[in-house]
């Protein structure tokens, strides 16, 4: 379980989350969403341990401002935003810096396979010998994830879950890629370790998320499963337009349409 | 697929996209030519003296066939040169290595950033000063004063760089290259005013550190610097994993699970030991921090564990061979080395910037 409790975050002077709470339970896929400039990232950097925060946040029960680097990086993985690469390193080479904190979780002696294996996972069979820095935004986006699954390839390691956080992981990725790597992260959950991703997207977080956190001018402002949290009201009031929700027959999963774009069809 | 990752032998097959094959046999490979190079030096001089018959003498237990002229020339003249020109090579090479590394920047050298200048000044001061205001300095650090002082400069340098040039874990190329205009600017003005001070024997000294040479190769300027040295090249390896993870970003570093800031003061501090020592004695030496790691990297990738190792071998090539051209070009006087690695180096570092001029953000 990753928990926040009462969780603010300053910037300089400025505050950017105001006393955020925050669970992300083992087994869950939690999504986090957000006007832009809502304070998600920020959070979520809180969550990873790269700001420091007033409240407390507690990582598989563990105080996290006391743990170290190499603590952290056995329990948890995170995808930036953005990355970037100083030097010229090989797609396979980036992917295996995931391994630094040598605790993937498979065999020993298996790790010298698993750029491999994270690579076809996201799609990216036979760009291995590539340089990272002549590919496009979207597989450069997919290297980085297949270099966060590397980190943390089981999701329970001695009994205890690990989790993935994720920026934004589908931002710049197509249609399918948008799919299969949702996909990646629920399968995650499924089996045993947590998922927390911040989207854009709200029809693909009501499709997987257990949980879905709104984020509005710092602060959460609803928390719930998709069906209690994508509410016409609450929606348009955040995001400042006029949506329309509403249901997918077979599954009862929601869906938006901008309402504009909803009128003109009708 | 990139044919600079593809063509290892294909005794070295690895999966694709793993060059540490080609990068270990790259490393055996300068570590033979480093013996050779090395072997032909001691060999070879002003004189006829014959290493090989020196170290059969030694070896034989002296039957007194090579006479004493000899054994002083390969002993204490080529030997103390060799050693200093492979130390201070492998050290220039290794601190440009874990100074790009650190701030993130294929650009970034300790000659061109100031490092060196700030290490010369502290060089200089305890030169100049040494017999008066810092007197107690020198009496307390003997032979070590020159390098302490000229780390200590460096170590300076390189922390106002730093505080300077890095942002939110982001390196800025051009306010890093201007900083260190700056930064060398001003210490090569307070060193123009020790020298202005200076007295008629203390500027001989000056000017024979300052022009960058070899030629003053002494056992005792080995044991003032090769501790240093060589303390630090044995620590770089230790950096390497950290570095590699650094070129992805200080935070993403710190996801990966390595504790940036005690990477980040550990390389700065290599840094400046390692260029201090080496202008303490050798003065000023450019480019070699530059050229030998970007050859390195077009040939077997940036990753740090075999770049530092291979820059150090390679960087002692470097300098043996430019000490060799020193030595003949105006024979029978002599160059000072450091004209001969500007003379190369220079061109080389235009050649880069040509390159990237595309990619470079200034
Ligand atoms: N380093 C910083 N210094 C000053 N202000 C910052 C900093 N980082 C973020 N902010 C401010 O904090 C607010 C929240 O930023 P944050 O990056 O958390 O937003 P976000 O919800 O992730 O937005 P987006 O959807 O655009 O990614 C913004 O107003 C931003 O300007
Ligand atoms: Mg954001």
């Amino acid at each position: 379980m990753i928990e926040a409790t009462d969780v603010s975050v300053h910037i300089g002077a400025k505050r950017i989350v105001t006393g955020a709470d925050f669970q992300a339970a083992p087994g869950e896929f939690v999504s986090i969403v957000g006007p832009n400039g809502s304070g998600k990232t920020t959070f979520l950097r809180a969550l990873s341990g790269d700001l420091g925060y007033e409240g407390e946040i507690a990582i598989g029960g563990r105080d996290m401002k006391r743990m170290k680097p190499w603590q952290l990086a056995s329990i948890r993985a995170v995808l930036p935003q953005a990355a970037t690469l100083a030097f010229p390193f090989t797609v396979r080479e980036v992917v295996k810096l995931g391994l630094t904190a040598g605790r993937s979780g498979v065999l020993p002696g298996e790790d010298e396979r698993l750029p491999e294996r994270a690579l076809a996972k996201v799609d990216l069979e036979g760009f291995a010998g590539r340089l990272y820095q002549e590919l496009s935004g979207g597989e450069q986006q997919r290297v980085q994830l297949a270099r966060v699954l590397c980190q943390v390839w089981a999701p329970v390691l001695d009994g205890a879950p690990r989790y993935l956080i994720l920026d934004e992981p589908v931002s710049s990725l197509d249609i399918k890629h948008q799919l299969v790597i949702m996909n990646i992260a629920r399968d995650f959950a499924r089996r045993g370790g947590g998922a927390i991703a911040i989207l854009h997207d709200l029809n693909l977080a009501a499709m997987y998320s257990d949980r879905i956190y709104v984020m509005h001018r710092g602060r959460i402002a609803a928390t719930g499963t998709p069906t209690d949290v994508l509410r016409d009201d609450l929606i348009a009031r955040v995001f400042e337009c006029d949506l329309r929700v509403n249901e997918l027959p077979p599954s009862g999963v929601p869906y938006l349409l901008p309402q504009s774009v909803a009128r003109t069809a009708g | 697929m990139t044919d600079q990752v593809m063509d290892a032998p294909s005794a070295l097959r690895r999966p694709e996209g793993d060059r540490s094959g080609r990068a270990r046999l790259a490393i055996l490979l300068c570590a033979a030519m480093l013996v050779v190079i090395a072997i032909g030096s001691l060999g070879w001089g002003a004189s006829d003296a014959s290493a090989l018959g020196v170290v059969l003498d030694m070896v034989t237990g002296g039957a007194d066939s090579v006479p004493a002229r000899d054994r002083i020339i390969v002993w204490d003249i080529r030997l103390p040169r060799v050693i200093l020109g492979m130390l201070i090579g492998a050290s220039l090479a290794v601190s440009g290595a874990v100074m790009q590394g650190l701030f993130r920047n294929p650009l970034a050298d300790p000659g061109l950033v100031g490092v060196s200048a700030g290490a010369g000044l502290g060089a200089i001061g305890i030169i100049v000063l040494g017999a008066g205001v810092l007197a107690p300095v020198s009496a307390a650090f003997g032979i070590y004063a020159l390098p302490f002082a000229a780390f200590l400069g460096g170590l300076a340098t390189t922390l106002i760089l730093y505080r300077v040039a890095t942002r939110r874990g982001q390196t800025s190329v051009a306010t890093m290259l201007l900083a260190g205009i700056a930064l060398g600017a001003l210490a090569g003005a307070a060193s123009g005013l020790l020298v202005y001070v200076a007295d008629d024997r203390q500027l001989r000294d000056l000017t024979f550190w300052n022009l960058g040479s070899l030629a003053g190769a002494t056992w005792t300027k080995i044991a003032a610097a090769g501790p240093i040295i060589a303390l630090s090249l044995v620590a770089s390896p230790f950096l390497a994993r950290g570095l590699n993870g650094l070129s992805l970003g200080e935070t993403t570093a710190h996801h990966l699970g390595i504790p940036v800031q005690r990477l980040k003061n550990v390389a700065i501090v290599m840094v400046a030991a390692a260029v201090g020592a080496s202008v303490a004695v050798s003065g000023g030496i450019g480019f070699v921090g530059i050229v030998v790691p970007h050859l390195l990297r077009l040939a077997i990738g940036p990753d740090h564990r075999y770049l530092l190792p291979a820059s150090a071998l390679l960087g002692a090539c470097l300098l043996l061979v430019a000490d060799a051209v020193s030595r003949t070009i105006v024979a029978p006087a002599e160059l000072p080395i450091g004209i001969v690695t500007a003379a190369v180096g220079a061109p080389f570092f235009l050649w880069i910037l040509l390159r990237r001029r595309g990619i470079l953000d200034l």
